[in-house]
């Protein structure tokens, strides 16, 4: 950013309240800019704590589901293939809602049941009480991992929102208002000059007034003058006149 | 099919081990469309990077599919086509499989929050 960049005006009055209105508004809207930035910021960290505190737990969960997988197995026999194969509808889906932080919508996902087991009947023979734990193991899991979803999908959408809002705050703070400051410091000297032109050129005009007066005056005692010189020439008290 | 699906409920979709896959299917999540497709692929030993690419390209592509879930050492092989996937939807999450622990630091979107905690405090 150069020093002498500023906006393209003609320097007056008009332009300068003008300026003024733009200066005022570029500060109010940083203020608000930056208390959208601040909120959306305290949301973000809520949001990345809740984040690492879900994968833990994601962890957690995901290892409990495994290994009543591997117990399920030890029961049953191997299923897997017959699982693999039998894949028809989905019994869990999910639902987007929105939320509003601030103005930006963020999507929450919530998993719903939809239709029947596909596998209701899958460990009938044995290790039913197995296959049951583990089904239900593995949807705690899937509910903690929408849950972990719609928070990841939040950070994504925050994380962009942030930067595009500090990117404008930094903007009219650095840029804008600058530029605006400038250009109103600089109609203010314009100005200033001028009005010392104008002083200057009163004070001119009122010398060579009193110049003029002062010849006038000149003029008009010399004219004096030579009437009464004039005047004298006949009048001179010559007592030897007739009369 | 598009606004069929925009009125029902979106999908999970996984693509890891085949244990995983099994686990998730019992939870109740698979799903096989009209055109004989499913919404998980079953990574093996002979499966190759370029499938899983296809197969993750092809469930980010899918208007029916809201949540993506990867096996993390999945992940790492097709580390590229997960970091340039930058839309919040569908979200992409990585889980632990059975023999890879969960190692929060190579998680993609953790490591984007890097700058804020440090990766200790994730893991912790």
């Amino acid at each position: 950013m150069s020093g002498k960049d500023r906006l393209a005006i003609f320097p007056s009055r008009g332009a300068q309240s003008l300026m003024k209105a733009r200066l005022t508004g570029a500060q109010r809207g940083h203020s608000l800019l930056k208390k959208k930035a601040d909120a959306l910021q305290m949301r973000f960290r809520m949001i990345l704590s809740k984040i690492i505190e879900t994968k833990t737990l994601m962890g957690e969960v995901m290892k409990e589901a495994a290994f009543s997988l591997a117990e399920a197995k030890f029961t049953t026999g191997d299923f897997n293939q017959v699982v693999l194969q039998n894949v028809t509808k989905a019994q869990i889906k999910i639902r987007t809602k929105k939320d509003n932080v601030a103005g930006v919508t963020l999507p929450v996902f919530e998993s719903y049941q939809d239709g029947t087991d596909t596998y209701e009947l899958a460990g009938l023979a044995r290790g039913g009480q197995q296959l049951a734990k583990l089904k239900k193991n593995y949807q705690t899991a899937i509910k903690l991992l929408v849950e972990l979803a719609s928070l990841q999908t939040s950070f994504v959408t925050l994380d962009d929102v942030i930067k595009i809002t500090n990117r404008r705050v930094n903007a009219i703070e650095h840029v804008i208002i600058p530029r605006i400051e400038r250009t109103l410091a600089y109609i203010i000297s314009e100005l200033d000059e001028l009005e010392r032109e104008e002083f200057y050129r009163l004070k001119k005009i009122q010398d060579k007034k009193k110049v003029i007066k002062a010849a006038a005056e000149v003029f008009r005692k010399s004219r004096k003058f030579d009437e009464e010189q004039a005047m004298n020439m006949f009048d001179e008290g010559d007592d030897d006149i007739l009369f | 099919m598009a606004l069929h699906s925009a009125v029902k409920g979106k999908l999970l979709a996984v693509i890891g081990d085949e244990d995983t896959c099994v686990g998730f299917l019992l939870g109740g999540i698979g799903e096989i469309n009209k055109h004989r497709q499913s919404n998980f692929l079953v990574v093996d030993k002979n499966t190759s990077v370029s499938d899983i690419e296809d197969a993750f390209r092809r469930f980010i592509k899918r208007d029916d599919v809201d949540i993506i879930l990867i096996n993390q050492n999945v992940a790492e092989m097709v580390r590229h086509c997960i970091d340039s996937h930058t839309q919040p939807i569908p979200a992409v999450l990585e889980i632990p499989s059975k023999d890879h622990p969960y190692d929060a630091s190579k998680d993609s979107i953790l490591r984007r929050a890097k700058g804020m905690f440090n990766p200790e405090d994730i893991a912790a």
